[in-house]
């Protein structure tokens, strides 16, 4: 039996190594039960080699980690039957229809059979794909194929979720909306892991982890990793962004100034240095439109830790 | 004000599928100076329209110019004036950083005298004068945008047009585009680029929504969020699962319009604020919940575009 557990996983010193190279490096944390959890990162930090391990497809070469508090070296044939698992390359056929590969997936996991049809009707209806269950896999779009790898995934409702990369390759709305099917399938009491390495997508996880060359280097809420910034971010805009930026990076006490387009987005030490920019800005005859403090967005944090850690990340990012 | 970019009724039928419109009846009217987005998911209509207004492809009904000349009619006056990137590479993947300029400045008729220090302008306006000599095949996915750009910009054209600069890459060039395209503004060309990000579209000065090859609304970011028939209520709770049984039963009856998670946050669309915020205040407390915030937020492009889609879709 399962054991009784108050979280979906846990790890401590969690390693890989392949040769030589370590994929994932002494990774520890806990997530509780009912949580979204985003693991971000540049392609080759490790993400999926940590999902293969704790999905029990993938041996660790040391350290621990439990899956709704079943061991991944002991129990790796229990985990599987208690997760489901999107994998970046899910294997949908594409000979089949979208019911058929439904019923495939539901037998595989053992659904019961005076249950199945209820179930499979269930998850085309949740999931949009009604009018196309006669659909031939492969004439379906990219999207609508992510949502019916997502349904294949869970037709055994499992209390884990597992989502490498769930929307690599889709717009960003066609994301979004995945992602609300995600929290109306996975309800209140599923626990998700999905690894991405989109800014937008990772606005939608209660729990970050941000992995780099196998380490996992940040973990904190969305808003404490934002709260955790250095300085005030202040929104402003202006009639002339471009003389306002450079005359925004002679103040004292401003410790960056960015356009964003027709915005700038200026970072200081505090926030009574409003009325010095007003004033400043003023003097020179810009007039300001509109300035309010923003919470910085994951993008400025992720920015930041990046700096702080090696450039190499960015050409790490862009190599895929 | 002088309008850049003129679109009246714009529309386009492609041969190999003739029963579906992949624009209908657009009309743009940009004016000079601006920073404009065209705004959408995939198959809205942005890569038609920036196709006809680039001149490389004509259009199957109504009229656009840009610069003052019909981008039909008069393509060839109009393409001088016109930098265009497309969304997928367009660049030569043999040629360096700099023959890849040196080319696109041979073909669009840049005099000789002016050539190689537009060219050097560039290389630095870009930050790729390190690469000047590498392969454009061996660039990462960032650079070659960023080499895209200056190539699109090397006859200094008034109006820039871009599909999808930034989708597909990192967040740091992301960055880095957006910042050199608030430069190319600031010299007063006009810029025309889409993107399907609505972080973006708070950007521009102005833009226009497309969807399924209708054009829905234009307007500032600032005008379209205020004329929004409702307005944001962010809430955090523990347990997280109180918020969502309370706001899952609900019909519309506590003004709420529909909501969504964002982190650990819900936001929810209200239609009368401080009646919802005293609501949820005391069903949170009275199951107990701890409420760590329950403020009004902020309208974002993000809220405009789901309400504008979402009306749509009941319409149809």
């Amino acid at each position: 039996m399962m054991a009784i557990s108050e979280n979906a996983i846990e790890t401590l010193n969690l390693t890989r190594k392949f040769g030589n190279f370590t994929a994932v490096d002494r990774v520890s944390f806990e997530i509780p039960r009912g949580e979204i959890f985003g693991l971000l990162g540049p392609n080759g930090a490790g993400k999926t080699t940590t999902i293969r391990m704790l999905c029990g497809l993938l041996l660790p070469t040391d350290g621990e980690a439990r899956v709704l508090g079943l061991d991944v070296r002991h129990k790796p044939e229990e985990i599987k039957k208690h997760i489901g698992y999107m994998s970046q390359r899910f294997s949908l056929y594409n000979d089949l229809t979208a019911y058929e590969n439904l019923e495939f997936y539901a037998r595989l996991y053992s659904v019961p059979r005076r249950e199945l049809a209820s179930r499979i009707d269930e998850l085309i209806g949740k999931s949009g794909l009604r009018g196309h269950e006669k659909t031939l896999t492969r004439e379906l779009s990219g999207a609508w194929r992510q949502r019916l790898a997502l349904a294949c995934a869970i037709t055994h409702k499992p209390p884990m979720l597992f989502l490498d990369e769930p929307t690599a390759g889709v717009d960003p709305v066609s994301r979004r909306e995945f992602w609300d099917l995600i929290y109306e399938m996975a309800g209140q009491d599923v626990s998700v892991l999905a690894t991405t390495h989109y800014m937008d997508e990772a606005e939608y996880c209660n729990i970050i982890g941000l992995m780099y060359r196998g380490e996992l280097i940040a973990l904190d809420d969305p808003d404490s990793l934002k709260e955790g910034m250095k300085g005030v971010l202040f929104e402003i805009e202006c009639d002339d962004p471009g003389r306002a930026a450079s005359l925004g990076a002679e103040i004292p006490g401003v410790l960056d100034v960015t356009l964003h387009g027709i915005l700038l987005h200026v970072t200081v030490e505090n926030s009574r240095l409003r009325q010095r920019i007003k004033k400043e800005f003023q003097r020179a005859s810009i007039e300001i439109m509109r300035m309010e403090e923003i919470l910085p967005s994951l993008e400025d944090v992720f920015i930041a830790m990046v700096d702080a850690e090696r450039a190499q990340i960015l050409l790490d990012f862009e190599d895929d | 004000m002088k309008l850049m970019i003129e679109a009246q009724n714009l529309t386009k039928r492609y041969r190999s599928r003739r029963d579906h419109l992949a624009i209908d009846s657009l009309d743009l009217a940009i004016p000079s100076g601006q920073l404009y987005g065209l705004i959408g998911p995939d198959g809205a209509g942005k890569t038609t329209t920036l196709r006809i207004l680039s001149t490389v492809m004509r259009q199957s009904g109504g009229r656009a110019t840009v610069a003052g000349f019909d981008t039909k009619k008069r393509a060839e006056k109009a393409r001088r004036l016109i930098g265009y990137m497309p969304q997928a590479f367009s660049l030569y993947q043999d040629l360096s950083v700099i023959e890849n300029l040196k080319f696109f400045a041979n073909i669009n008729g840049v005099a000789s005298d002016r050539r190689d220090e537009r060219i050097a302008e560039l290389l630095d306006f870009a930050r790729l004068d390190r690469f000047r000599s590498r392969p454009s095949a061996n660039l990462s996915g960032g650079m070659r945008k960023k080499l895209a750009l200056a190539c699109a910009l090397v006859h200094e054209p008034k109006v820039l047009l871009l599909d999808e600069p930034t989708t597909g890459v990192d967040p740091v060039s992301r960055r880095e585009l957006w910042l050199i395209l608030a430069e190319v503004v600031q010299q007063g060309v006009t810029v025309l680029v889409s993107t399907p990000y609505m972080d973006e579209a708070e950007r521009c000065n102005n833009v226009s929504i497309l969807y399924a090859g209708k054009l829905l609304i234009s307007g500032s970011p600032a005008e379209l969020e205020a004329e929004l028939p409702f307005e944001i209520l962010e809430v955090k709770a523990k347990p997280r699962r109180i918020i969502h049984n309370l706001i899952d039963g609900i019909d519309g009856s506590n003004g709420i319009v529909r909501w969504r998670p964002v982190g650990d946050r819900i936001r929810l669309s209200v239609t009368n604020l401080q009646k919802t915020r005293r609501w949820l205040r005391s069903e949170l407390r009275s199951a107990s919940a701890e409420i760590s915030i329950l403020r009004e937020a902020k309208t974002s492009m993000e809220d405009v575009f789901i309400d504008l889609v979402e009306t749509q879709r009941v319409v149809q």
